[in-house]
């Protein structure tokens, strides 16, 4: 029965956190966005337009959800629930850090362990286009159609080059378990370089990421739902929740994706830095990020921010003072130093998908095939037999 | 538990094999062979066959049924007419020949293997990555060569038919 408790409590947190994440990840896009664009973004709502999310999920559970007379009930209602399921399933197999001992419980920091957990997250992968190609057929509407249609031509081709990214770091641990594959991704060369997969796998990095986009139907890779052309794509006749779990698979999506890319290629949750130094990155960071949010709270550049900006400052340095206290504590040092290394990373990707949505057009459709077969692919298969010749004559 | 699980999802897979065969528009039978496929790999996993069942979900209903679907709705394929109308007598005695030949069926492998030990969840080891890796290039090294270039002929043979068109 200690094993069905305590899973049911790791269960919970993950899915509060992951699900608050996922609302509040599409404010942090708006607002990043904003800010490319040279607009501030949301700010009605709440301070900084923080309750911005909140009150969007209030406005697509109230609002009527319209289903068209025209449409395939049945596959209609089902697409999205299965977009947002296959979405949400895979974080099962997410590791966030080492095992943890807290009081008399050791556990990981972590829901399942699979040995086959990559295989495991790619086949979830490989089903879940089965939520936006049904939703585009089932709204019997052309430009749905059109878009379910691109998206899952899509997914097949770049789906080849995904795995292949991913098989080269595979060979190189041997093994397909996230936590061995972390294992093997600890300690330094020279001292100092971490030994993490990106340094020799660095093209597997840069081919994985490329089709990270195209899977997870984002710019420029986001043809499905191509507005000028497309309308809205897939979910044009999609309203209310319906329309919200296609909204939030396309965020659990990014998340689990950039979480794999953090795990296969950036090491997980080790450290950049050898032991003493990586122990004072994040309390340097937030301590930073307060004292500067601390001066634009002093000379505010809006009448608000005299409150705001304080609060966020205390909010930083209470970060910073939680793992200055972490270095006294040895549990609650292992527990954040892994959070902070796993989150922090999968922060900086998912900053650069907000960055380049905020930078790059959307490709052309046959740009976008093209692109996969002629140079992704090959370049993915080289890569592979690279990759394999080294470790075949290393073995040795 | 395992027999609980193995029922629950044996239940689901000919449900949904039968649910394949009845259903009148193409895109419903190929949902219903993605969920045979699902389950068939739940079965696997339960059998030890970890590899096998991630193997199955991705190969067959990640990437084939997908191809499968894309066709369907590409070509647009409308609900078939049924063609299952024959008379009432037909059909009754339709269900007793079916009930006979799985009767027989039944019978020929109890038969055939008189003394086969029940299956036992769990207890097979041999189906991870690893084991099977090893095995297809030492043992069935020669079914796995020829298996790729009978792939390669496939390969070959959609292009020049494609060929042609182009």
């Amino acid at each position: 029965m200690d094993f069905l408790i305590l899973s049911l409590i790791k269960a919970a947190i993950v899915a509060f956190v992951l699900l608050t994440a996922l609302a509040y990840l599409q404010w942090i896009e708006r607002k990043v966005i904003a800010h490319i664009q040279l607009r501030v973004g949301p700010y009605r709502v709440g301070p900084h337009g923080l309750l911005q999310p909140l009150a969007d999920v209030v406005k697509l559970i109230t609002k009527e959800g319209v289903i068209p007379s025209h449409v395939n009930k049945l596959f209609y209602i089902m697409a999205p629930w299965i977009a947002v399921v296959l979405a949400l399933i895979s974080i099962a197999v997410i590791p966030f850090g080492p095992q943890i001992t807290v009081g008399p419980v050791t556990t990981w920091m972590q829901l399942t362990d699979l040995n086959i957990g990559i295989l495991f997250v790619l086949a979830v992968s490989s089903v879940g286009v089965y939520g936006v190609a049904l939703g585009g057929w089932a709204s019997n509407n052309k430009y749905s159609l059109l878009g379910g249609l691109r998206s899952s031509a899509q997914m097949i081709s770049y789906e080849l080059p995904l795995a292949l990214a991913v098989a080269a770091p595979l060979l190189l641990a041997n093994t397909l378990s996230f936590r061995e594959m972390v294992n093997y991704q600890s300690g330094y060369w020279l001292g100092f370089i971490p030994r993490w997969n990106v340094i020799p796998e660095i093209f597997g990095f840069v081919v994985f990421l490329i089709a990270a986009f195209a899977e997870t139907n984002r710019v420029p890779f986001d043809l499905p739902e191509a507005e000028n052309e497309l309308v809205a794509g897939f979910h044009t006749e999609y309203s209310s929740m319906k329309f919200a779990a296609f909204f939030m698979a396309e965020y659990a999506n990014m998340v689990t994706v950039t979480a794999v890319a953090t795990l296969l290629f950036l090491g997980g949750w080790q450290p950049p830095f050898p032991e003493p130094y990586s122990d004072f990155v994040p309390i340097l960071i937030f301590a930073l990020a307060g004292l500067i949010a601390l001066y634009h709270g002093l000379n505010p550049a809006r009448r608000k921010d005299k409150y705001t900006l304080p609060a966020a400052a205390l909010l930083f340095l209470g970060l910073a003072a939680i793992f200055g206290l972490s270095l006294f504590v040895p549990v609650l040092k292992e527990i954040v130093m892994a959070l902070f290394g796993f989150c922090g990373k999968i922060g900086l990707l998912l900053f650069l998908f907000i960055w380049v949505r905020g930078t790059l057009p959307r490709f052309r459709y046959d740009q976008l095939m093209r692109f996969a077969w002629i140079f992704l692919f090959p370049l993915s298969m080289i890569n592979l037999l690279v990759t394999g010749l080294v470790v075949a004559l290393s073995s040795k | 538990m395992t027999a609980l699980i193995f029922f629950i999802f044996a239940g689901i897979a000919v449900f949904c094999g039968i649910s394949l065969v009845v259903q009148k528009h193409p895109i419903a039978s190929a949902l219903s062979l993605i969920g045979v496929m699902g389950s068939l790999a739940i079965l696997y996993l339960q059998l030890g066959g970890e590899f096998i069942a991630a193997a199955q979900v991705i190969v067959y209903a990640g990437a084939i049924m997908v191809l499968f679907v894309f066709v369907i709705m590409l070509l647009n394929a409308g609900a078939e007419g049924t063609s299952l109308e024959g008379s009432r007598f037909a059909k009754y005695l339709g269900i007793l020949l079916l009930a006979a030949f799985l009767g027989l069926i039944s019978f020929i492998i109890q038969a055939m293997l008189p003394s086969t030990e029940g299956v036992v969840f769990g207890a097979f080891r041999g189906g991870t990555a690893v084991e099977i890796g090893r095995k297809l290039f030492t043992a069935y090294l020669l079914p796995f060569e020829v298996t790729s270039v009978l792939i390669l002929i496939a390969i070959l043979g959609a292009i020049v038919l494609a060929r042609k068109e182009i």
